[in-house]
């Protein structure tokens, strides 16, 4: 009972001041039957030693990603983390702060996030972006739902090329909504509100996007475009023409954590901000004149709208977002360059490795950090022996594919292990 | 004369804004593109090769990111974190948002290096630990809800909720009753319910709160009409006006026989747990809020976590993955094993660092600890609501649950708003309770203390709330419209910052 | 000929200029309703509408007024100065109209509030 601060004597006083005998007096507008009798069905409270034995143990079931070679990727990756962002992300007053609804004393958290919207904005070449999303999937989502309120008219959504098959399974169950919404994949049509392309798509194949911008301006549909390997934007082009940028920004900062939580980031063109979902802080000035930062546009916001809000997130991911900052503030702009360039190398290095080994063959022509191979054996199969030598090979794609991914934490040894395993895999 | 010019330019480097405003332990801080630009980076990576590129593309030319030094990167955060008020500051009783004790046990936890840095794609054999801190979660949930169904894929609060409606409409589709469009929705509720209905394509229908507060069973009658066209319905409780809806178990009666399904928001679920299961008065589906009853950190904003826990009967229909036990091996079961679901509202398999932490909490606190807490949450709302009661309006008699409602009536004759209430609040280093929610009535304040906070932190807060209202009552006022002075910023222009919207650092601008 | 000014429950005017064009804007009650205003999201002309269709929206800082047509017809025109500063609503009838519409139908006029009922019915709205 360590969290809890009152004691046998506060508690009799209390109940005195508000006049009742019991603590069940205070319950009293609750059917009978809908109290559990005697305690709920679980074990006791335990000390604070018992909690971290019995977690400890759980974690250690599990193959981190830490213990070298791993290779897995897909819109997920493992990166390095300075020491600086998890220290300043554990201050108190980022950690159990709230949502920013008090500006006087809420100024490190908007200072902050107004920082980490101007990253964004700058590494997609896009003129604003907002205080973050849930994830890449849900904000690619979201980005269809703006598009369909931009293209009022229009009822279908177009999938130009490799989406990652979680972000595609999200936009379906959202769209699944609209009866009259139709998701397809293709090039669009004069129904189309807008097309979907991510770069480097799911098989790590990055996209030029001129071609998609005059086809999309042909037929009058929005240019989307999805990113989740954020760094991938330290050596591509920026996406400046698209109209739309989303995706996930884990990459920076932010530690796989078997799945989240993670760092979704939307971004667009001025001319839309207020079809935008979620979050903005702007800059204005306090009655002194000075600087400052607030949430703002809320009006778009579910707690204004109610039914006419633009979506009804009413979270960001805020000490996520506060760590990209961190993170993208220690790397700068040659940092940051250089990390997305360490990354490509590495990549560059385990391709040409791979390559090396019979009955492997290399299916992108090109790609950033992850690509994807054509194995003479089974790939799930290849994976399951893999995990059995304590190599996470990256993921299993249908029958003999495999996607692997490599970024700075992948040394010279990982790459080594992994081809030896290899070869001896398929021999 | 060389050494002169040295000088004078150094000088002239100085950019005179740097210092300015600083004063004892305040500090002004620039923004990380105004401060001087460091020659190298602050993370020392290894060099790279210079290999030809194999990306297609030509490498990007310059972004105009800033670029300083690691010190320079520490000092800039830890100043903007002093201003900023937390839980662990002082006492945080904004209502419906229950900012109690986040304790470090629960972030050390999901820090370990076996849950911070494993992939959700690792094949299942190297991640049952994961999945068993998922299994478990979902066996807590289910125990405490009485509802049998968890999905723990939500993000967030309004996420789950539109999991929730989802599943819904969903069986609604599955038993050939799609043509159920209307979900009823009391006037009281959180903005997000209305929200989340439509993003759901279903329309709402209003329910009135009568003038206890309450949902009256009357009103209920009349928005249902004869039930044929409603999906169901959304309910708080305890409801947003801090009150137990004392005929919702006639409610959900009458609902479910003509057809909709009872959801219900569990932003209020403190009020209730351990002691209480939302499943034993008739609720269908329901959202929890990971970072509000089970003390995940609120972050400034997120991340936030609403797994979603539903009956059996609406089970197949929830959101995928769900975790299985196989015999002694734990599993991930998508929409192969699980046909009838609605499919996937995330990447992955949601918030898992918030996963681990609220099972530290859960574990931490037991089933003995979990009813405590909301024993007392429930105990130090009233209290406090004693110790206000006759220098504020309170809008409706009686005790309340874990927070109580009160409204600014009184103040208002003097012309004090809510708004300068909470205002002064800030001045006298609190923050403020939940100002102008419920929207059933002008001016309302709702004060959710929770149950980490002592009797003595709770008559501290007394004194400043009382003094407040003698200094209104004796017509001291003229001070309230400036409130706060001595925070690091004094009141916002928001008009400015909305009709000229300026959301990035721009160069000269 | 004079300008027939009616008024709607839902606080706009309507200003009916040569028998069948409508000018709509909104009322005095309804700007003090709201306060300072940061933003009008304006429809585009050609648009058809039939009576009770939202089409504009006037927004605060910490509200959002949808704002309806009391008459059928074609939007002809719209008040373009009003994106750039939102409070020109309140300045006159002259300067603060939002749209122009064409009335299939001048006959539904008939319904609305004239000033004087107007002006009764803010009264017990207060009340």
């Amino acid at each position: 009972m360590r969290y809890l601060p009152q004691t046998k004597q506060s508690r009799k006083h209390m109940l005195a001041a508000v006049g009742v005998e019991n603590i069940d007096a205070l319950y009293k507008d609750i059917p009978a039957d809908a109290f559990i009798k005697g305690l709920a069905d679980l074990p006791l409270h335990q000390g604070e030693l018992e909690v971290e034995r019995t977690l400890s143990a759980y974690a250690n079931q599990n193959h981190a990603a830490p213990q070298g070679s791993f290779f897995l990727g897909g819109g997920l990756y493992y990166h390095h983390i300075p020491a600086t962002v998890d220290h300043i992300i554990q201050r108190s007053e980022f950690l159990t702060a709230y949502t920013p609804y008090q500006p006087e004393i809420a100024q490190g958290t908007l200072t902050a996030i107004f920082e980490f919207q101007t990253f964004i904005a700058q590494l997609t070449g896009q003129d604003v972006a907002n205080a973050s999303m849930y994830d890449g999937a849900t904000a690619t989502a979201e980005a269809a739902l703006m598009a369909l309120r931009i293209n009022k008219t229009r009822h279908k959504i177009c999938i130009g090329n490799a989406l990652h098959p979680d972000y595609r399974a999200v936009l379906k169950s959202y769209m699944g909504n609209h009866e009259d919404t139709e998701v397809f994949d293709g090039l669009p049509d004069a129904d189309t509100a807008c097309v979907i392309l991510q770069s480097p798509d799911f098989y790590g194949q990055p996209h030029g996007y001129e071609s998609w911008r005059k086809i999309c301006d042909e037929t009058g549909a929005l240019l989307v475009v999805v990113i989740n390997e954020i760094i991938s934007l330290g050596l591509l082009p920026a996406p400046e023409s698209a109209d739309i940028v989303c995706g996930e920004a884990q990459s920076i900062g932010i530690p796989m954590g078997f799945g989240g939580p993670h760092c979704g980031f939307f971004a667009c063109r001025e001319t839309y901000l207020r079809q935008m979902p979620g979050r903005l802080i702007g800059e204005t000035v306090d009655e002194d004149g000075r600087r400052s930062f607030v949430l703002t546009l809320n009006t778009r916001e579910q707690h204004i709208r109610r039914e006419k809000a633009t979506s009804n997130i009413c979270t960001n991911q805020g000490l996520m977002a506060l760590a990209f900052t961190i993170h993208m503030a220690l790397l700068g702009e040659d940092g940051f360059k250089q990390l997305a360039r360490l990354n490509h190398e590495t990549a560059c290095r385990l391709a040409d490795a791979l390559e090396k080994i019979p009955g492997v063959t290399l299916l992108n022509e090109h790609f950033f950090n992850e690509f994807t191979i054509k194995l003479s054996k089974n790939a799930k199969d290849v994976v399951k022996a893999m995990a059995e030598r304590g190599i996470i090979a990256g993921y299993a794609l249908d029958d003999n594919q495999l996607l692997l991914a490599a970024t700075e934490m992948t040394t010279e040894k990982d790459i080594a292990t992994l081809i030896t395993a290899l070869q001896e895999i398929l021999l | 004369m060389i050494a002169e010019q040295k000088i004078e330019k150094t000088i002239i480097n100085i950019a005179p804004q740097m210092n300015d405003g600083n004063h004892g332990l305040h500090y002004e801080e620039n923004l990380l593109w105004e401060k001087e630009r460091c020659d190298h980076s602050g993370v020392d990576l290894p060099k790279p090769d210079g290999t030809a590129l194999r990306t297609g593309q030509s490498a990007r030319g310059s972004i105009g990111l800033p670029q300083v030094s690691e010190p320079q990167v520490v000092r800039h955060f830890v100043r903007l974190s002093t201003w900023n008020y937390s839980i662990d500051h002082g006492f945080f009783p904004l209502g419906s948002c229950t900012m109690k004790h986040n304790p470090r046990l629960n972030e050390k936890m999901a820090r370990l290096p076996g849950f911070a840095h494993v992939h959700p794609l690792q094949p299942e054999s190297t991640v049952q630990g994961a999945l068993r801190v998922m299994y478990e979660l979902q066996n807590w949930l289910a125990e405490l809800t009485r509802l049998p169904g968890v999905c723990l894929t939500p993000a967030a609060g309004a996420h789950g909720e539109l999991a929730g409606m989802m599943t819904i409409r969903r069986a609604h589709e599955a038993k050939g009753q799609g043509h159920r469009k209307i979900v009823l929705v009391p006037d009281s509720a959180h903005g997000t319910n209305p929200a989340t209905a439509v993003i759901c394509g279903y329309t709402t229908k209003t329910i009135k709160t009568s003038e206890t507060g309450r949902l009256t069973i009357d009103a209920f009658k009349e928005a249902l009409g004869n039930g044929d066209d409603i999906a169901g319905m959304m309910v708080t409780n305890p409801n947003t006006c801090g009150l137990f809806e004392s005929d919702i178990h006639e409610i959900a009666r009458l609902l479910h026989e003509a057809g909709g399904y009872f959801y219900c928001d569990g932003a209020n679920f403190n009020a209730l747990v351990g002691k209480i299961r939302p499943g034993d008065f008739g609720v269908d589906v329901m959202h929890i809020n990971l970072h509000k009853t089970f003390s995940t950190p609120h972050g400034g904003g997120g991340p936030g976590s609403g797994p979603i826990c539903v009956t059996e009967e609406l089970a197949p229909y929830m959101p995928v993955p769900v975790v299985v036990k196989n015999e002694d091996t734990f599993h991930l079961a998508y929409e192969d094993e699980r046909p009838e679901t609605l499919g996937r509202l995330r990447g992955f398999v949601g918030q898992f660092g918030m996963h681990v932490r609220a099972l530290a909490y859960m574990m931490s606190h037991g089933a003995d600890g979990l009813k405590q807490v909301s024993e007392d949450a429930v105990l130090n709302a009233n209290y406090l609501l004693s110790q206000l009661k006759d220098v504020y309006h309170v809008p409706y008699k009686g005790t309340c649950m874990h927070e109580c409602l009160l409204t600014d009536k009184i103040q208002k004759e003097k012309g004090v708003s809510t708004l300068d209430i909470a205002k002064a609040l800030c001045e006298h280093g609190y923050h403020p309770m939940t100002t102008y929610f419920p929207l059933v009535l002008p001016g309302t304040m709702l004060i959710e203390p929770t149950e980490t906070e002592s009797k003595d932190a709770i008559d501290r807060f007394v004194i400043v709330m009382r003094s407040i209202a003698e200094d209104v009552a004796k017509g001291d006022t003229e001070k309230f419209h400036h409130y706060p002075v001595s925070t690091p910023r004094k009141r916002m222009n928001e008009v400015q910052a909305a009709r000229h919207p300026k959301l990035r650092w721009k160069e000269n601008s | 000929m004079v300008d027939i000014l009616k008024y709607t429950p839902e606080h706009e005017w309507i200003k009916i200029e040569n028998d069948n064009i409508a000018v709509i804007g909104i009322t005095q009650y309804a700007q003090d309703a709201l306060g300072d205003l940061v933003y009008v999201e304006l429809p585009e002309t050609g648009r058809k509408l039939s009576k009770g269709d939202e089409f504009a929206v006037v927004e605060s800082v910490k509200t959002a007024a949808e704002v309806y047509t009391p008459v059928s017809g074609e939007i002809t025109a719209i008040n373009d100065n009003l994106s750039n500063d939102p409070e020109l609503i309140k300045k006159s009838l002259a300067e603060g109209w939002i749209v122009k519409i064409k009335m299939d139908n001048p006959d539904e006029i008939a319904d609305l509030m004239d000033q004087d009922a107007y002006t009764k019915f803010c009264e017990e709205q207060d009340h």
